[in-house]
């Protein structure tokens, strides 16, 4: 019997807008049920990375593959198992939320929609908004409801853009533990891309830092710690950022 | 081990799509009265303009009903068009595109969910107004019979194949191509010579005007009210050049969507 391909595998993968090298030949596999976060600053490659494992960017060079799936070229074959949740990317806001969560689960064909919908509200709290307008809610329920979409096809891989972005301290800690919850529940592949390193410390099992289009590391949280001499990932990042993570392993 | 269902409900898709449409239509009445609005006044335009000239010149007199008839036809191909570009300028306006993107709705489904749609808003446009123009100028469009059916599906087929271009162009370029979306079928006004005969325009224009469908049929619509002869031949090389664009626009989509995910527009869909 032939093993089960690797959940996301990325191989000499760039993307060159005009003359811009977003993505800089990165290669990295996660294996199916691992919790992956991927760190970096603003311009660092994340979006686009992301942006070509769900198909919506096409890679100049490289490939990506999902559950063993080509994309984008061969992406029908898995959007069905896949889910993306972004700040960045909105629900209509005239519909309420039952409305956008009815469409999308018929999009993904979820086969007990009406009783997934109900779940869904009961988990994420959001019995009491379903019948309000999408566009009426806070920045927290607006989240809530983007996970709810996310989640509603019990999708394997998914996808998260900076999930806890504009969220309070207490909303945004609510949101880890519901994701870290499905992940456990259903053995998804989560891959998180963030600027919170607390988050990423306390949900990811491995880190992979880009700069610049590049991957500069990749390793579980506590290997990064030693690796750097760090007491928390934000140091580590900052290390990265500003260039002194060899000055660091030169220190050691 | 995939415990999930076989991804091939196309029709369904189409449908969640539609559903979504409607849903939004029905919750805002400002896009329902938008929907009725500027037919209405159109008609009721160009049907006392009509009223005017038919009393005063022999000709128009026996002319009939061009006027009318011409603002309701050129309402088909303009409202059907708009219907196709409005709503899927909704999803470009309520940021959803992405989310629409990744999921496993194929293009052809969203195509197909937005002529529903096109179908649709017409119908809630033009079937009070082609009852208004009964009721105000004795004009009834559906007299036509037969004839309004032919009319009706070449012009349908236009502006669908108008609305799929211009969506790949906002798609590929963003929201700063929406303009296309309002003024493109108005090039399309004099060229297609909705209120006079081909014969009307200079020599030169004349290959151009015949290469567009709409001129067949309202060319033919002339004939009918005029000389009440039904021009089939017209509705057949209509027909013919409407699949001929149909194909090309089609293509069109398919390249500008290729080329939309090849430089990362879809990421932003917006602006």
């Amino acid at each position: 019997m032939a093993a089960s391909p690797p959940a996301i595998a990325v191989d000499r993968l760039v993307k060159v807008y005009k003359t811009t090298r977003a993505v800089d030949g990165i290669d990295f596999t996660l294996e199916p049920g691992s919790i992956t976060g991927l760190l970096g600053g603003n311009g660092a490659g994340k979006t686009t990375t992301i942006a070509m494992i769900i198909g919506l960017v096409t890679p100049t060079s490289g490939s990506v593959r999902v559950l063993g799936a080509e994309m984008p070229r061969q992406r029908y074959r898995v959007l069905h198992r896949m889910n993306f949740e972004s700040p960045y990317v909105d629900m209509p806001m005239r519909l309420t939320v039952r409305q956008n969560l009815k469409v999308f689960g018929t999009l993904y064909a979820v086969a007990d929609l009406k009783e997934r919908i109900a779940q869904l509200a009961a988990d994420l709290d959001l019995v009491d908004l379903l019948d309000r307008p999408t566009g009426k809610l806070s920045a927290g329920q607006k989240t809530r409801v983007s996970l709810a979409k996310a989640l509603l096809n019990r999708p394997d891989i998914l996808l998260l853009d900076e999930p806890t972005a504009s969220l309070d301290p207490d909303t945004a800690d609510w949101v880890r533990g519901r994701l870290a919850l499905y992940r456990a529940e259903h053995g998804a592949t989560v891959l998180l891309a963030s600027h919170n390193m607390a988050e990423v410390e306390r949900l990811c099992e491995r880190v992979i830092i880009m700069k610049k289009g590049r991957i500069e590391d990749d390793a579980p949280p506590q290997t990064l710690l030693v690796r750097y001499g760090r007491r928390t990932l934000e140091e580590v990042f900052l290390d990265v950022a500003r260039g002194r993570a060899h000055a660091q392993e030169a220190a050691q | 081990m995939n415990r999930h269902p076989v991804s091939a409900g196309g029709p369904r898709r189409v449908g969640a799509m539609v559903l979504r449409y409607w849903y939004l239509l029905r919750s805002s009445w400002p896009r329902m009265l938008e929907l009725v609005y500027w037919p209405a006044v159109q008609m009721f335009m160009w049907g006392f303009l009509q009223l005017y000239i038919s009393s005063n010149a022999g000709f128009f007199a026996r002319a009939g009903a061009t006027f009318i008839g011409a603002v309701l036809l050129w309402d088909i191909l303009f409202r059907g068009q708009l219907g196709f570009s409005i709503s899927f300028l909704e999803e470009m306006w309520a940021r959803n595109m992405g989310n629409l993107m990744i999921s496993p709705l194929r293009p052809v489904e969203f195509i197909a969910a937005l002529m529903i749609m096109s179908l649709i808003r017409l119908a809630i446009g033009m079937v009070p107004v082609s009852l208004l123009a009964i009721a105000f100028f004795g004009f009834n469009l559906y007299g036509l019979g037969l004839a309004l059916a032919a009319f009706f599906v070449n012009l349908i087929l236009t502006s669908w194949a108008i609305g799929i271009l211009v969506s790949g162009l906002v798609l590929r370029n963003g929201l700063g191509a929406e303009s296309l979306a309002w003024t493109f079928m108005f090039l399309l006004l004099p060229l297609t010579c909705v209120y006079y005969p081909v014969a009307v325009l200079p020599g030169f224009m004349h290959p151009l005007a015949w290469a567009l469908p709409p001129t067949y049929v309202f060319e033919g619509m002339r004939a009918l009210l005029i000389d009440q002869t039904f021009r089939l031949d017209l509705m057949l090389e209509a027909l013919a050049l409407n699949v001929v664009l149909f194909a090309a626009t089609s293509v069109s989509f398919a390249a500008l969507l290729a080329s939309a995910r090849r430089n990362g527009s879809l990421m932003q869909a917006g602006e």
